[in-house]
């Protein structure tokens, strides 16, 4: 059988996935948790707790009180010992709530217990509620608040709930893992999704590559009404909310427009899980799941997180040799972030933390565009990269609209298969930020 | 350890580079190059030769002492241009005129609009017609066969099989006359028709096409477009009257189609960028190489038909654009 | 044979004398009444199109100004004062007085004074690496060393020092203001070039708490205010823990440079001070005079 996947571009880099059978280990608890005020797509959290208070394992620290934003809770209890600014993954300081872990006390509230809970009691608008105190994002990367989603405009109706099991950045297997260990529970936050987003059919798209996974949901969907399980073609970035949709029910998202446009609510398998947790078990978003990985990583391997634990507590853990590594990204190769500083915290979007060997942290020599057309046969939106590049360095912000640079995904898929070596996407990001900035203050001149 | 390396993402390179693709391109010319050796003997080689080590030298000079960067000559750029140059005059041309061709391709063509990938016409074609224009004679007084491979079998000697068509119908002979003047199909399409080093033999070109498909350097929409162009163009004046024009297939198997179709008209740099345009792009190509062929004052079209393509390449890419994503809304 | 001729000529005279006509009322109807005065200015302006006068070209300046009817309002940094003296017989109005300008780089994040954290590879332009990192450094505030400014510079006025990675204000700069757009941290000033270029300013923009920028960088202002307690003519304020010293205020006393604990203040073109036993040699300070 032919397996389904998007239609336009798209590559296939090496796999790598190294720690595809590392069972997820609890990381010990941080001696010191720095809790970024901002974890999420949109605007900060407003910081709720004073310095010296003690707070405990779900004690609110932040509210987010924009319409995108989010609740952040302490990943651990113990004392507020700070609240000011903290380096973050990117080098710049970002008001932070640092808490002086003193054991592990969580709030009563919570189930701690292993029990699955599969009864969904909770009403529609009770569980967007929920999912909403709990301070759920969503945890694929993107990080954008998941009560949002669910505020699907009137008169819209959403046919299809997407969960996005693909996991296609190489060596990244934190859903992977968590398909395969916590698939039952998974299961359960879908089924509460669908009453959420009030739809009768979920679709969980996996890649062709993580077999097990696919086996092990095929089994247990069946107890679980309108859910099936759909394996894919490995090609990146399949990942991606719209190659996602395209691929799994041939739809494809009009520019500027989102997923409920075309009857879709997207989801990651990771948030599926969260939102089990936050609704069925009271739990709101303390930990994730990270996977350690790289080829100077000895023991790769993928660890139960509290978020605010400092990435350099996980390395020694995966017996990693920081001797030879030129490069620590927090995310995959494709798109994540590379560190600046090791001390930065794991925060709601932190899916992997990846190391790079020192021969290949650098780029490619960069040469003159030749002109193959390659960046462009392989872009997923089906832009013209070499050109969308030039144009955006020259400040060509009215043709780069044109020409929608805004619809770029920053995949990378361009940079990726570039034979000159060009930093396309460099260029492209800045004059997607200029061309945005363009757009919006349009209309006030 | 060190310190950390910070970039953008993404963190990884596919591996690909300008180096492996020319490379590549050079791989793909070795069957043919070694058949015009057998065919043509040391001049065949001398002509190599001089043009491979004059585009090279050039390429280093001019980047060197005139752009002042750093040059890079293992990107294998000028090695193509030189045997594409080799590839497109006569064995028995002096050294000096190949020079000159180098000089033209390397320094006019290619090094004055910025060097690689700057280039809006294929340099090896821009030094091969200015050859043409400045000495016709040289250029078109085909080899006599050097006998230094003695198991080596006839080549043909004085015109090529196109020039020989060219002037019967000009002369106003039968078709069936001229086409006994020629070898048959077979010998042409296998390599024994006289002409530039390239022209030799179409199977060997062939197999360095496909060689290049295979390994993704070139993609099949220029070539299948060319030739089909070719193919259906000639085909309508010959089922017209076939006492007037050649079939199609002569066409194909002589002079430089083979060559023109796989290696110059692919040229990364001179070509479109999307599918579509590539379509348009190798339409045009076998069209006008017909017009020529079959009007012209010259037999052989090719060279002169890519290189007027290559100047509408920058309009091809403004109107072909590739399909965008989420352009047509489907529902269901 | 000759009426070949004739006709030809007629009718060749016809077409001329008809297309002339036509010239003259399309010319009429299109005509447009320009001031001469426009075309005056026009010539005695510089020609160099840099827009540091605010507008989009020479042309339109000298178009601008004409039809306002004064000068108020309307610089050209390129030809200062004199030029502006120089126009002014042409419009008929006194010319403004403006005190010479110069852009100055308020930041001494060297490569020494902040070291760098980490290696950045890739594309080097200051608009994006702001938007990916804080800079090698550490400081989110500080020159990133792109050159971004040096690029826009339509004077040859501007170079990128390769040992500090800072780039360097030459004194035939014109203050035309292109370099301090280029920056996308709001780095560059343009500040009043003082008699005899002597300045006095403060070389760090880190609005960051004192023991927040020390870790970046060991000559940030960490505003403590000791050169405002020390000023005598109020020309320095602290906002965000950092301080500003205003240029029209300032009379060049030198006193805040000497407390300044961090030598985050520069003054440039002074004389060196009587050497004190056991002062601290300054800071190396980067003379903008070549």
């Amino acid at each position: 059988m032919k397996l389904k996947t998007f239609n336009i571009g798209g590559i296939h880099p090496p796999e790598h996935k190294l720690s595809a059978s590392a069972a997820i280990q609890d990381a010990p608890l941080p001696k010191v948790a720095v809790v970024p005020l901002s974890q999420h797509l949109g605007a900060p959290a407003k910081v709720k707790v004073k310095r010296g208070e003690m707070v405990k394992v779900g004690t609110l620290l932040a509210k987010g009180e924009a319409f995108i934003s989010a609740n952040i809770h302490s990943p651990v209890s113990g004392k507020v010992a700070k609240i000011e600014p903290r380096v973050d993954s990117s080098g710049f300081r970002r008001e932070s709530v640092v808490i002086e872990v003193q054991g592990d006390e969580w709030n009563e509230d919570i189930d701690t217990s292993n029990d699955i809970i599969k009864d969904i009691k909770l009403e529609k608008k009770d569980i967007l509620q929920r999912i909403h105190d709990c301070g759920i994002v969503g945890l694929g990367g993107a990080t954008f608040p998941s009560h949002v989603k669910y505020m699907i405009p009137e008169g819209r109706s959403v046919e299809f709930l997407i969960i996005n099991g693909v996991e296609c950045e190489p060596y990244i297997t934190s859903d992977d893992q968590l398909m395969l260990e916590k698939g039952e529970e998974m299961m359960v936050g879908i089924r509460v999704m669908m009453k959420a987003a009030g739809v009768e059919k979920a679709i969980i798209g996996v890649e062709n590559n993580k077999p097990k996974a696919i086996e092990h949901l095929r089994k247990i969907a069946d107890q679980y009404q309108g859910i099936s399980v759909e394996p894919l073609k490995v090609q990146y970035p399949q990942g991606g909310e719209k190659q996602l949709i395209d691929a799994l029910i041939k739809r494809q998202i009009p520019a500027g427009k989102l997923p409920s446009d075309v009857g879709c609510v997207v989801n990651n398998v990771g948030t599926a899980f969260a939102i089990y947790e936050a609704v069925q078990k009271n739990k709101p978003l303390v930990e994730r799941i990270v996977t350690v990985t790289g080829k100077t990583v000895k023991k790769p391997s993928n660890f139960k997180v509290r978020l605010g634990t400092p990435i350099s507590d996980l390395l020694p853990l995966a017996e990693c040799d920081m001797e030879n590594t030129g490069k620590v990204i927090n995310g995959g190769p494709m798109m994540g972030k590379a560190l600046v500083a090791l001390n930065a915290a794991v925060t709601k979007g932190t899916s992997a933390v990846l190391l790079i060997k020192k021969e290949e942290s650098k780029r490619v020599t960069v040469q003159n565009c030749i002109r193959c057309g390659k960046c462009m046969s392989v872009c997923p939106m089906g832009l013209e990269p070499y050109l969308l590049s030039v144009i955006a360095r020259q400040g060509e912000n009215e043709r780069c609209e044109t020409e929608r640079i805004m619809d770029c995904i920053e995949c990378g898929s361009c940079v990726y298969t570039c034979p000159s070596g060009r930093p396309l996407l460099d260029n492209i990001r800045l004059g997607k930020a200029n061309t945005g900035f363009m757009i919006r203050t349009r209309g006030r001149k | 350890m060190g310190l950390l390396t910070v970039s953008g993402s993404p963190h990884i390179h596919g591996g690909l580079s300008v180096k492996k693709l020319m490379w590549g391109v050079v791989i793909a010319m070795v069957p043919a190059m070694l058949a015009s050796f057998y065919y043509f003997g040391l001049g065949a080689i001398k002509v190599t030769l001089v043009a491979v080590l004059s585009s090279v030298i050039f390429e280093y000079v001019i980047t060197k002492f005139i752009m002042k960067e750093k040059p890079n000559l293992m990107d294998g750029s000028a090695v193509i241009t030189g045997i594409l140059l080799a590839f497109n005059v006569p064995s028995n041309l002096p050294i000096w005129i190949i020079i000159i061709g180098s000089l033209v391709a390397i320094g006019v063509a290619k090094m004055s609009f910025g060097g690689l990938g700057k280039n809006p016409f294929n340099p090896a074609l821009v030094g091969r017609v200015f050859l043409l224009i400045s000495f016709p004679v040289q250029m078109t007084s085909w080899p006599v066969v050097d006998k230094i491979f003695p198991m080596g079998l006839d080549a043909v000697t004085g015109p090529t099989p196109l020039a020989v068509v060219k002037e019967g119908i000009g002369n106003g002979e039968k078709m069936t006359d001229i086409m006994n003047q020629i070898p048959d199909y077979t010998q042409l399409f296998l390599g024994q028709s006289g002409g530039s080093l390239g022209e030799v033999s179409a199977l060997l070109l062939l197999l360095g096409g496909i060689y290049m498909l295979y390994r993704k350097i070139i993609t099949w929409h220029i070539p299948l477009s060319f030739l089909a162009a070719v193919v259906i163009f000639s085909g309508i004046f010959w089922l017209y009257d076939p006492n007037t024009y050649v079939d199609p297939i002569f066409h194909l198997v002589t002079g430089g189609m083979m060559l023109g179709v796989f290696f110059m008209a692919t040229d990364m740099v001179t070509s479109p960028m999307t599918p579509k345009g590539q379509l348009v792009f190798g339409a045009g190509v076998g069209i006008l190489t017909i017009i020529i062929r079959v009007w012209g004052a010259y037999p052989e079209g090719v060279s002169f038909a890519i290189l007027l393509m290559n100047a509408v390449v920058p309009h091809l890419n403004n109107i072909f654009k590739p399909e965008r994503f989420g352009e047509e809304v489907s529902h269901g | 044979m000759d009426n070949s001729i004739v006709s030809a000529l007629i009718v060749l005279s016809a077409i001329g004398v008809l297309a002339a006509i036509i010239l003259y009322f399309i010319a009429q109807k299109f005509k447009v009444i320009e001031d001469p005065k426009i075309d005056d200015v026009d010539e005695a302006l510089p020609g160099a199109n840099c827009g540091g006068c605010g507008y989009a070209g020479c042309r339109a300046f000298a178009e601008s100004m004409v039809k306002a009817g004064t000068m108020e309002g309307f610089f050209c940094p390129v030809g200062g004062n004199d030029l502006m003296k120089s126009l002014a017989p042409i419009l008929g109005v006194e010319a403004p007085e403006k005190a010479p300008q110069i852009a100055v780089l308020r930041c001494n994040g060297s490569v020494k004074n902040s070291i760098p954290k980490f290696e950045y590879d890739g594309d080097m332009t200051c608009s994006f690496t702001t938007s990916l990192t804080a800079g090698t450094g550490g400081c989110q505030f500080g020159c990133l060393g792109g050159g971004e400014c040096v690029d826009a510079c339509d004077f040859d006025a501007m170079y990128m020092d390769p040992e500090t990675n800072l780039p360097v204000v030459k004194v035939n700069c014109v203050a035309c203001n292109a370099c301090v757009e280029a920056c996308p941290r709001d780095i560059l000033e343009l500040r009043n070039r003082g008699p005899k270029e002597k300045r006095i300013f403060v070389a760090c923009i880190n609005a960051e708490k004192g023991p927040l920028s020390k870790q970046n960088c060991t000559v940030s202002c960490i505003g403590c205010k000791a050169c405002v307690k020390v000023c005598n003519f109020d020309a320095i304020d602290v906002n965000n823990f950092l301080a500003y010293i205003n240029y029209e205020a300032c009379t060049l006393c030198r006193k805040c440079v000497e407390v300044c604990p961090t030598n985050a203040i520069h003054e440039i073109s002074f004389k060196p001070r009587k050497p004190k036993a056991d002062k601290k040699e300054k800071e190396e300070v980067r003379l903008v005079v070549k």
